[in-house]
């Protein structure tokens, strides 16, 4: 993110200083300690445990640290199927995290209502929050959210602050 | 012990009730007339020769069209005698059955989910509500002239939003109750 | 001292929040820091798996009913495939029978461990949880090799399995029953004799044998009340009544006698594994004979007309099972879980119907937790081993 070559400071090229924007450090910041909100409906939540936990271990990323409170986290995975019932639950603590916010949607009923489509659920958490990345899988692997993760770092920072 | 022994065994004790050997592969079942359902479960419980002492589940099958359209369906279990029984109850569709909450502690959400899903009513139950569904739902999803899938826009809950002079009129009511 | 003016105060736990093991709403009545009363709001997690299966294919249901109770997965096949056999009249072969005995106790190995990781965890041992999950890995790992799926493999069908037992299978298998049990040693090591473990635990959470047996709790919390109904033992499936293992029980009830109960149910899952592995031949048969429901084997469908059409209409129109009812029921992680199958003799099931343990243990907690402090309502979610999913369906 730091571009020493493409930034003359017009100072001593020895001395140990990098120059960059106000705008891309934040971003840097915010992109390098995501705090998911430690919000699981169904299987997905037990995958997303396992990301967390000893093998695939997210700390790696910078996003372990899983809030019990929405109003201390900055990101929501959607972890699972959502019932028409728990969606006002799920905009409720969607509303209640402070900006700036993102959502992964994880797994196939999060994100398209996978093989339940049927009155009970959801057909896309996207019909209920803004979602900035879609994981597919039923359940995906925890190789593949942290690809998502990845990718929600990358469009973090190319974001304007 | 078959769906006849069970019934002989009841004969004696449930007076006058007209039982009904079912067809099954697995275990004893039994047709029980809706309106001799309490007192058939209180035998089967406390008769020491049956001691069915723990009611595994409630639910209900919708034969639609057929007439009565409901069966009710109860897995009844005795741990100390091995035995499992089914006892089936006929209903229609603005029919009623007695709960059995009075016997198995267990029945209260059992038969409140069988309401929530089939419409069910169980005459004498505390706590009729629905179960799984939100409590403003429409009609009863497991019944067979139900939809699979349904047209209906997502309720969500609406972030309450108040205008800047509200929020300093509210900061100022809160002020005047401070200093008094 | 004058008398101070209390009053009861309302507090709702859920459906989002962080120890109620998925969306489990409660209301609390609090007088201080005492529980007078418990409200439990179920529903959140409401799936329609049910009205879904409806409209499947009788093995097309395999892979919903594994998404109901999704920490026992294959209990839930297991209960299925069986339900259904039984309305169609088939008898497994012996080694199919072993490998379903071997997976369901895998499965339990891996639900008990999830259990043991969030229930520690939510008293205060938090890298319980990355030990059980570190070994939980392990399992999953299996998963893997059998079906290439970690979570759902959906290995166990009607009328038998998916397909021959992978390569390295009893290797695999073998090297975890090695090295788990030091691993159940240390979990022990950590918790049984931690002092503040056992006062989060011991007391808390009080149910009686007939308490248990008046609310449907039949499972580990009824065996930790004292009774010893498991339908292993008591209505044997799959050949159980062949292995040797015995029924872990204890009488206090309370949370510590369940974690004890669920401890030794994972040495004697062990037990079981080692004898099932033992028996399983690396090869031989993995479903049963019967063209109706199992589709020839491919050199013949290459080469038979009659192979190739029956493979056509199992895979097209699917296999019809004879009109009628059964249940089921199996020993699942936590508690009996049956299946009640309804079928009207055509190639879709009328009803299908989960007995569900979670929903058992849900509505028993107001009449567990009260009386008790807040704190130990985590406790006694957490050592009923609830699953929303399972709960809910």
């Amino acid at each position: 993110m730091i571009h020493p070559d493409e930034h003359d400071h017009g100072l001593d090229p020895d001395l140990p200083i990098l120059t960059t924007t106000v705008e891309r450090i934040v971003q840097w910041a915010r992109k390098s300690a995501i705090w998911p909100a430690q919000f699981g409906l169904a299987c997905c939540a037990i995958e997303m445990m396992a990301m967390a936990a000893s093998r695939y271990d997210i700390a790696r990323f910078g996003a372990e640290v899983f809030r019990g409170s929405p109003r201390q986290s900055d990101l929501m995975i959607v972890a699972g199927r959502l019932s028409r019932k728990m969606a006002p639950a799920m905009r409720r603590v969607y509303d209640q995290m402070p900006e700036p916010k993102w959502v992964i949607s994880m797994g196939a009923c999060a994100s398209v209502g996978g093989v339940f489509d049927n009155y009970a659920i959801v057909q896309g958490v996207d019909q209920v929050v803004p979602v900035d990345v879609y994981v597919p899988g039923c359940p995906p692997r925890p190789e593949s959210l942290i690809y998502g993760i990845v990718q929600l770092q990358q469009k973090i920072l190319r974001s304007r602050a | 012990m078959d769906a006849p022994a069970v019934i002989d065994a009841l004969g004696p004790l449930v007076s006058g009730a007209a039982y009904e050997a079912g067809a099954s592969v697995d275990f004893a079942t039994i047709y029980v007339p809706a309106d001799r359902l309490v007192e058939t479960c209180t035998a089967l419980r406390d008769t020491p020769s049956l001691r069915f002492n723990v009611l595994l589940e409630v639910t209900a099958a919708d034969y639609l069209p057929r007439d009565p359209r409901f069966e009710v369906v109860y897995h009844l279990l005795s741990v100390s005698r091995r035995q499992r029984l089914r006892l089936k109850v006929r209903v229609a569709e603005t029919g009623f059955v007695p709960t059995v909450q009075g016997v198995w502690l267990s029945a209260g959400w059992l038969e409140r989910e069988v309401w929530d899903m089939f419409g069910i009513v169980f005459d004498g139950h505390p706590d009729l509500r629905r179960l799984l569904m939100p409590e403003d739902w429409e009609g009863h999803p497991q019944r067979k002239d139900y939809p699979v899938q349904i047209e209906k826009a997502t309720q969500t809950y609406e972030p309450l939003e108040i205008s800047e002079a509200e929020f300093k009129a509210n900061m100022e009511r809160d002020r005047v109750k401070r200093t008094q | 001292m004058a008398e101070l003016r209390t009053e009861t105060m309302t507090v709702n736990m859920g459906p989002q929040h962080p120890s109620t093991h998925g969306v489990l709403r409660l209301v609390l009545e609090l007088d201080g820091e005492l529980i007078q009363s418990a409200t439990p709001t179920i529903g959140y997690l409401h799936t329609g798996i049910e009205k879904t299966a409806e409209q499947k294919k009788w093995q097309q249901v395999i892979p919903l009913v594994e998404r109901m109770d999704y920490l026992g997965a294959q209990s839930n096949s297991l209960a299925y495939a069986l339900c259904v056999e039984k309305l169609l009249g088939l008898e497994m072969p012996q080694r199919v029978k072993d490998i379903r005995v071997l997976i369901a106790e895998l499965q339990r190995l891996s639900s008990h461990l999830i259990w043991l990781g969030t229930h520690s965890m939510e008293i205060g041992a938090v890298s319980m949880l990355f030990y059980a999950i570190r070994e939980r890995e392990l399992l999953l790992n299996i998963n893997e090799l059998l079906a290439g799926f970690r979570f759902f493999p959906s290995y166990i069908r009607i009328g038998g399995l998916r397909e021959a037992l992978p390569r390295g299978f009893h290797d695999t298998v073998n090297a975890f029953l090695d090295r788990f049990p030091t691993k159940l040693d240390e979990y022990e090591g950590l918790l049984t004799k931690n002092d503040i473990f056992l006062r989060r635990t011991e007391g808390v959470g009080v149910v009686s044998e007939e308490q248990a047996l008046a609310w449907g709790l039949v499972g580990p919390i009824a065996r930790a009340a004292g009774s010893d109904y498991d339908v292993r033992k008591y209505f044997p499936y799959s050949s159980y009544e062949t292995y040797d293992f015995n029924v872990p029980t204890a009488t206090e009830g309370d949370v510590f006698a369940r974690y004890r109960v669920r401890m030794q149910e994972m040495r004697e899952s062990l037990k079981i594994c080692r004898q099932a592995i033992d028996r399983i031949a690396p090869f031989g048969e993995w479903a049963c004979d019967d063209t109706r429901v199992v589709p020839p084997p491919k050199d013949k469908v290459y080469t038979e007309m009659e192979a190739l059409i029956q493979h056509f209409l199992i895979y097209s129109q699917g296999f019809t099972v004879p009109a009628g009812d059964a249940y089921v029921p199996i020993e699942g992680p936590r508690g009996e879980h049956g299946t009640y199958v309804v079928s009207d003799g055509t190639n879709r099931p009328w009803r299908v119907k989960m007995r569900a343990p979670s929903f058992m243990a849900i509505q028993a907690l107001p009449s567990l937790v009260k009386g008790g402090l807040i704190a130990d309502v985590v406790a006694v979610i957490g050592s009923n081993d609830v699953v929303m999913g399972d709960c809910d369906r």
